[in-house]
């Protein structure tokens, strides 16, 4: 079962791979994945779109909360939440359908970016499944390739970051026995 | 006070110094000449071990012993490599432990340099965290991140990998005064509600059982867990990271649970009505089958890690805290209606214990005895007289680390020390290098089997080196014993790589390195033979020759409910 997920983490080297390296350790296939910095230049927003057993979720947002690099992991496959991907769809184009395709297209919000002989190249942007019936009906004229940016979200409601405040340097660890 | 001008080298034990470090455990390489040099001039003393991994080892033995963050350091490539082990059986068993290791010079990151390793990307996850540090103005911060993440909310190792062109970095140092990790949460308090429920639980139920794990140990709640098994009067079960943590001679201590654990420890977890989990995360060696685990049961679960609680076991009243916090505040709610509570609960809790005392009586835990060879379960119980509950054993893994979590008893937590979640062969002996220079007024056992014994020989050199009264029991049965006991009940006897063939002569092999050693094969000389390596002002190698076919019982076989343990050797077959 897909599940998606929203992370907020700091913006360092290694961050990354500590997430994805989190769901590769258990064997959950990461079907998309996109990053990109927020406001604060040292803090990213990360959308996930993972392959976990239903019973497994909780678990795994309670990893990701755990990582130091990660400021807030949610849990957004039931959530109130904008989803959001872009694609880009080379189509070859006959003179015949050259016009049909570009039609076709504007129904659907699209632009072409590209043009030539050999046909167009079409941007797309706007929730999955709408993309899904636009690379269904694109690929009705002819051949296509497709390259899917993966999925973007943000929530409707901000979530309220609990952050850990600055702790003062305890210089001894006391003996425990 | 003004800035001084420093080199990176200075600058980590600087910061080490003031972490209040005094013992490093490690081995020099290529990339960390610089800290060496530095190390040259400084107070802290750095212990030389023969291979890498036993400097992690010795790291935790320390860090076991003593609540303290460990320390090793290793250099690049091969040197940090040969560290994972230790970082993963640290992580594991959430042991506090600062691995300092050496990395190429910046520009050379990346072009598969001399004794080079993406030590950042092999440690990721075998630690809490990790960091890489080129740049010197980062790298008091991060030392000071490093403890601070290594000790705090449940405790963990955490890699330092530093550049060598930042150790020779020349700079000017300025003390760090507080500590910034935003994502970094821990949680000590404990939900107030969640509290009230739990002490509310315990008094209404009428078959409690307490089930203590190590992390009663790192939180320091010895006294709580105490307060709280005397108030309500339960039985309790310490883990195999646990015991200690409550008094092996208090009388509520049954013993360890699980897959070794006794008939009565597994009985009581399968019938409780209510299971009282304390720093403790519910492994599959002392669940057995979880859907058959404490089936009867309401479970509170106390962890500081909040990932812990509900993830093999969804608990009626989880409680993510500190829990030496959470059991005083419980203790305090208990005590308001202590006296009313205790009265009502008089039968009920009479008839619990009754019955625990008849399972105890059943099939009790009893060490086999034989005059004409050495029991490895007597080896156990002559070790615990000795101990007096006092001294600190270290144990390799395998059989005999079963025999003496059964048959060994501890007055206080950091006496028992053995690598329990990830059962790292090689642990024992250099555990006890560390936790004897970190208690070097105790007495130090490190009870080793004959397979855990050799994978350690180097670490002879610094036991000798440092002239450590380390006493250094090989429960020798001339096989894998653990191994040959799965392949016997499991696998239909058929013996394969099990058969440990050639075993140094102790006594040469200790002579070898300046000190005393011997072999003991008659029970009638065990107990002198102990006394004398006791007696011993240095360092001794008593090899124990043990009967080679024991088996470690009970035992619960894997994918079984602990309530299905197999307790005695099956009947021979009439031919």
């Amino acid at each position: 079962m897909l599940q998606l997920i929203s992370l907020l983490l700091e913006n360092k080297p290694g961050a990354l791979m500590r997430v994805t390296g989190l769901l590769s350790a258990r064997g959950y296939n990461i079907e998309s994945l996109t990053v990109g910095r927020t406001l604060d230049p040292e803090l990213s927003r990360m959308s996930i779109v993972v392959d976990v057993e239903p019973n497994q979720r909780a678990q795994v947002i309670k990893q990701m909360n755990k990582l130091i690099n990660v400021l807030q992991a949610i849990d957004l496959t039931e959530g109130q939440a904008v989803r959001r991907e872009l694609v880009l769809v080379r189509v070859r184009a006959s003179m015949q359908n050259r016009t049909a395709i570009l039609k076709e297209a504007e129904i659907f919000g699209a632009r072409a970016v590209d043009s030539s002989v050999e046909g167009f190249a079409l941007e797309a942007t706007g929730d999955p499944e709408k993309l899904d019936e636009f690379i269904d009906v694109m690929r009705s004229y002819g051949e296509i390739e497709v390259t899917r940016s993966g999925l973007v979200v943000v929530t409707l409601e901000a979530k309220k970051l609990k952050l850990a405040p600055p702790v003062h340097r305890e210089a001894e660890v006391e003996s425990i026995i | 006070m003004p800035a001084n001008l420093m080199s990176g080298a200075q600058v980590v034990l600087e910061c080490l110094q003031r972490e209040k470090v005094e013992v490093i455990f490690g081995y020099p390489g290529g990339v960390t000449l610089p800290l060496y040099d530095a190390l040259f001039d400084s107070p802290i003393r750095h212990v030389l071990v023969r291979h890498e991994q036993n400097a992690a080892f010795a790291a935790q033995g320390y860090a076991r012993s003593t609540g303290k963050v460990g320390v090793c350091c290793a250099t690049s490539g091969p040197g940090a490599t040969n560290l994972v082990t230790g970082l993963v059986d640290a992580m594991m068993d959430s042991i506090p432990i600062v691995a300092i290791t050496g990395q190429v010079t910046s520009k050379l990151i990346g072009s598969d340099a001399f004794q080079e390793a993406d030590t950042f990307g092999i440690t990721r996850s075998g630690t809490k965290h990790n960091f890489l540090v080129k740049n010197l103005a980062e790298l008091p911060k991060t030392i000071h991140e490093a403890f601070h993440i290594a000790a705090s909310g449940r405790p963990g190792p955490v890699l330092v990998d530093i550049t060598k062109d930042c150790f020779q970095a020349q700079g000017h140092y300025a003390p760090v005064n507080s500590i910034h990790l935003p994502g970094y949460r821990v949680y000590t308090e404990g939900h107030a509600g969640q509290i009230r429920r739990a002490a509310q639980a315990m008094w209404e139920a009428k078959r409690p059982f307490v089930y203590a794990g190590g992390g009663i140990i790192a939180a320091g709640a010895r006294d709580e867990l105490r307060a709280l098994v005397e108030m309500i009067d339960a039985p309790a079960v310490c883990t195999l990271m646990g015991l200690g943590g409550l008094p092996s001679m208090h009388p509520n201590f049954i013993s360890l649970p699980g897959m070794h654990g006794s008939y009565a420890a597994n009985m009581g977890m399968t019938e409780t009505d209510l299971l009282i989990a304390l720093g403790t995360r519910f492994d599959d060696r002392v669940t057995g089958r979880l859907a058959a685990f404490a089936p009867h049961a309401k479970v509170i679960h106390v962890d500081i890690d909040p990932a812990e609680v509900g993830k093999n076991r969804v608990p009626d009243v989880p409680i993510v805290g500190d829990v030496k916090k959470v059991l005083a505040r419980i203790l305090e709610i208990l005590e308001e209606t202590a006296g009313e509570m205790k009265q009502k609960n008089s039968t009920a809790r009479a008839a619990w214990w009754g019955q625990i005392k008849e399972w105890q009586r059943e099939h009790p835990l009893e060490p086999t005895m034989s005059t004409d060879e050495i029991k490895p379960q007597h080896l156990m119980t002559e070790i615990d007289r000795l101990s007096g509950g006092e001294a600190i054993v270290t144990s390799d893994v395998g059989q005999h680390q079963m025999w003496a979590a059964q048959f060994i008893r501890f007055n206080h937590p950091r006496l028992w020390l053995n690598s329990g979640g990830l059962g790292a062969m090689g642990f024992g002996l250099p555990a006890a290098i560390g936790a004897q220079f970190a208690r070097p007024d105790k007495l130090v056992f490190a009870i080793v089997g004959d397979g855990g014994f050799q994978m350690s020989i180097p670490e002879l050199a610094t036991i000798a080196n440092h002239a450590l009264p380390v006493k250094i029991i090989v429960a020798n049965n001339g096989y894998l014993g653990m191994i040959r006991q799965w392949q016997e009940l499991f696998y239909n006897n058929r013996i394969c790589s099990a058969k440990l063939d050639t075993f140094p002569d102790p006594e040469k092999l200790a002579g070898a390195y300046g000190f005393k050693g011997r072999t003991v094969e008659s029970p009638r000389e065990l107990r002198s033979a102990l006394q004398a390596a006791v007696d011993e002002p240095g360092p001794y190698l008593l090899n124990v020759r043990v009967s080679p076919f024991e088996n470690v019982y009970p035992m619960v076989p894997a994918g079984g409910a602990i309530n299905e343990m197999v307790l005695a050797p099956p009947l021979p077959v009439e031919v």
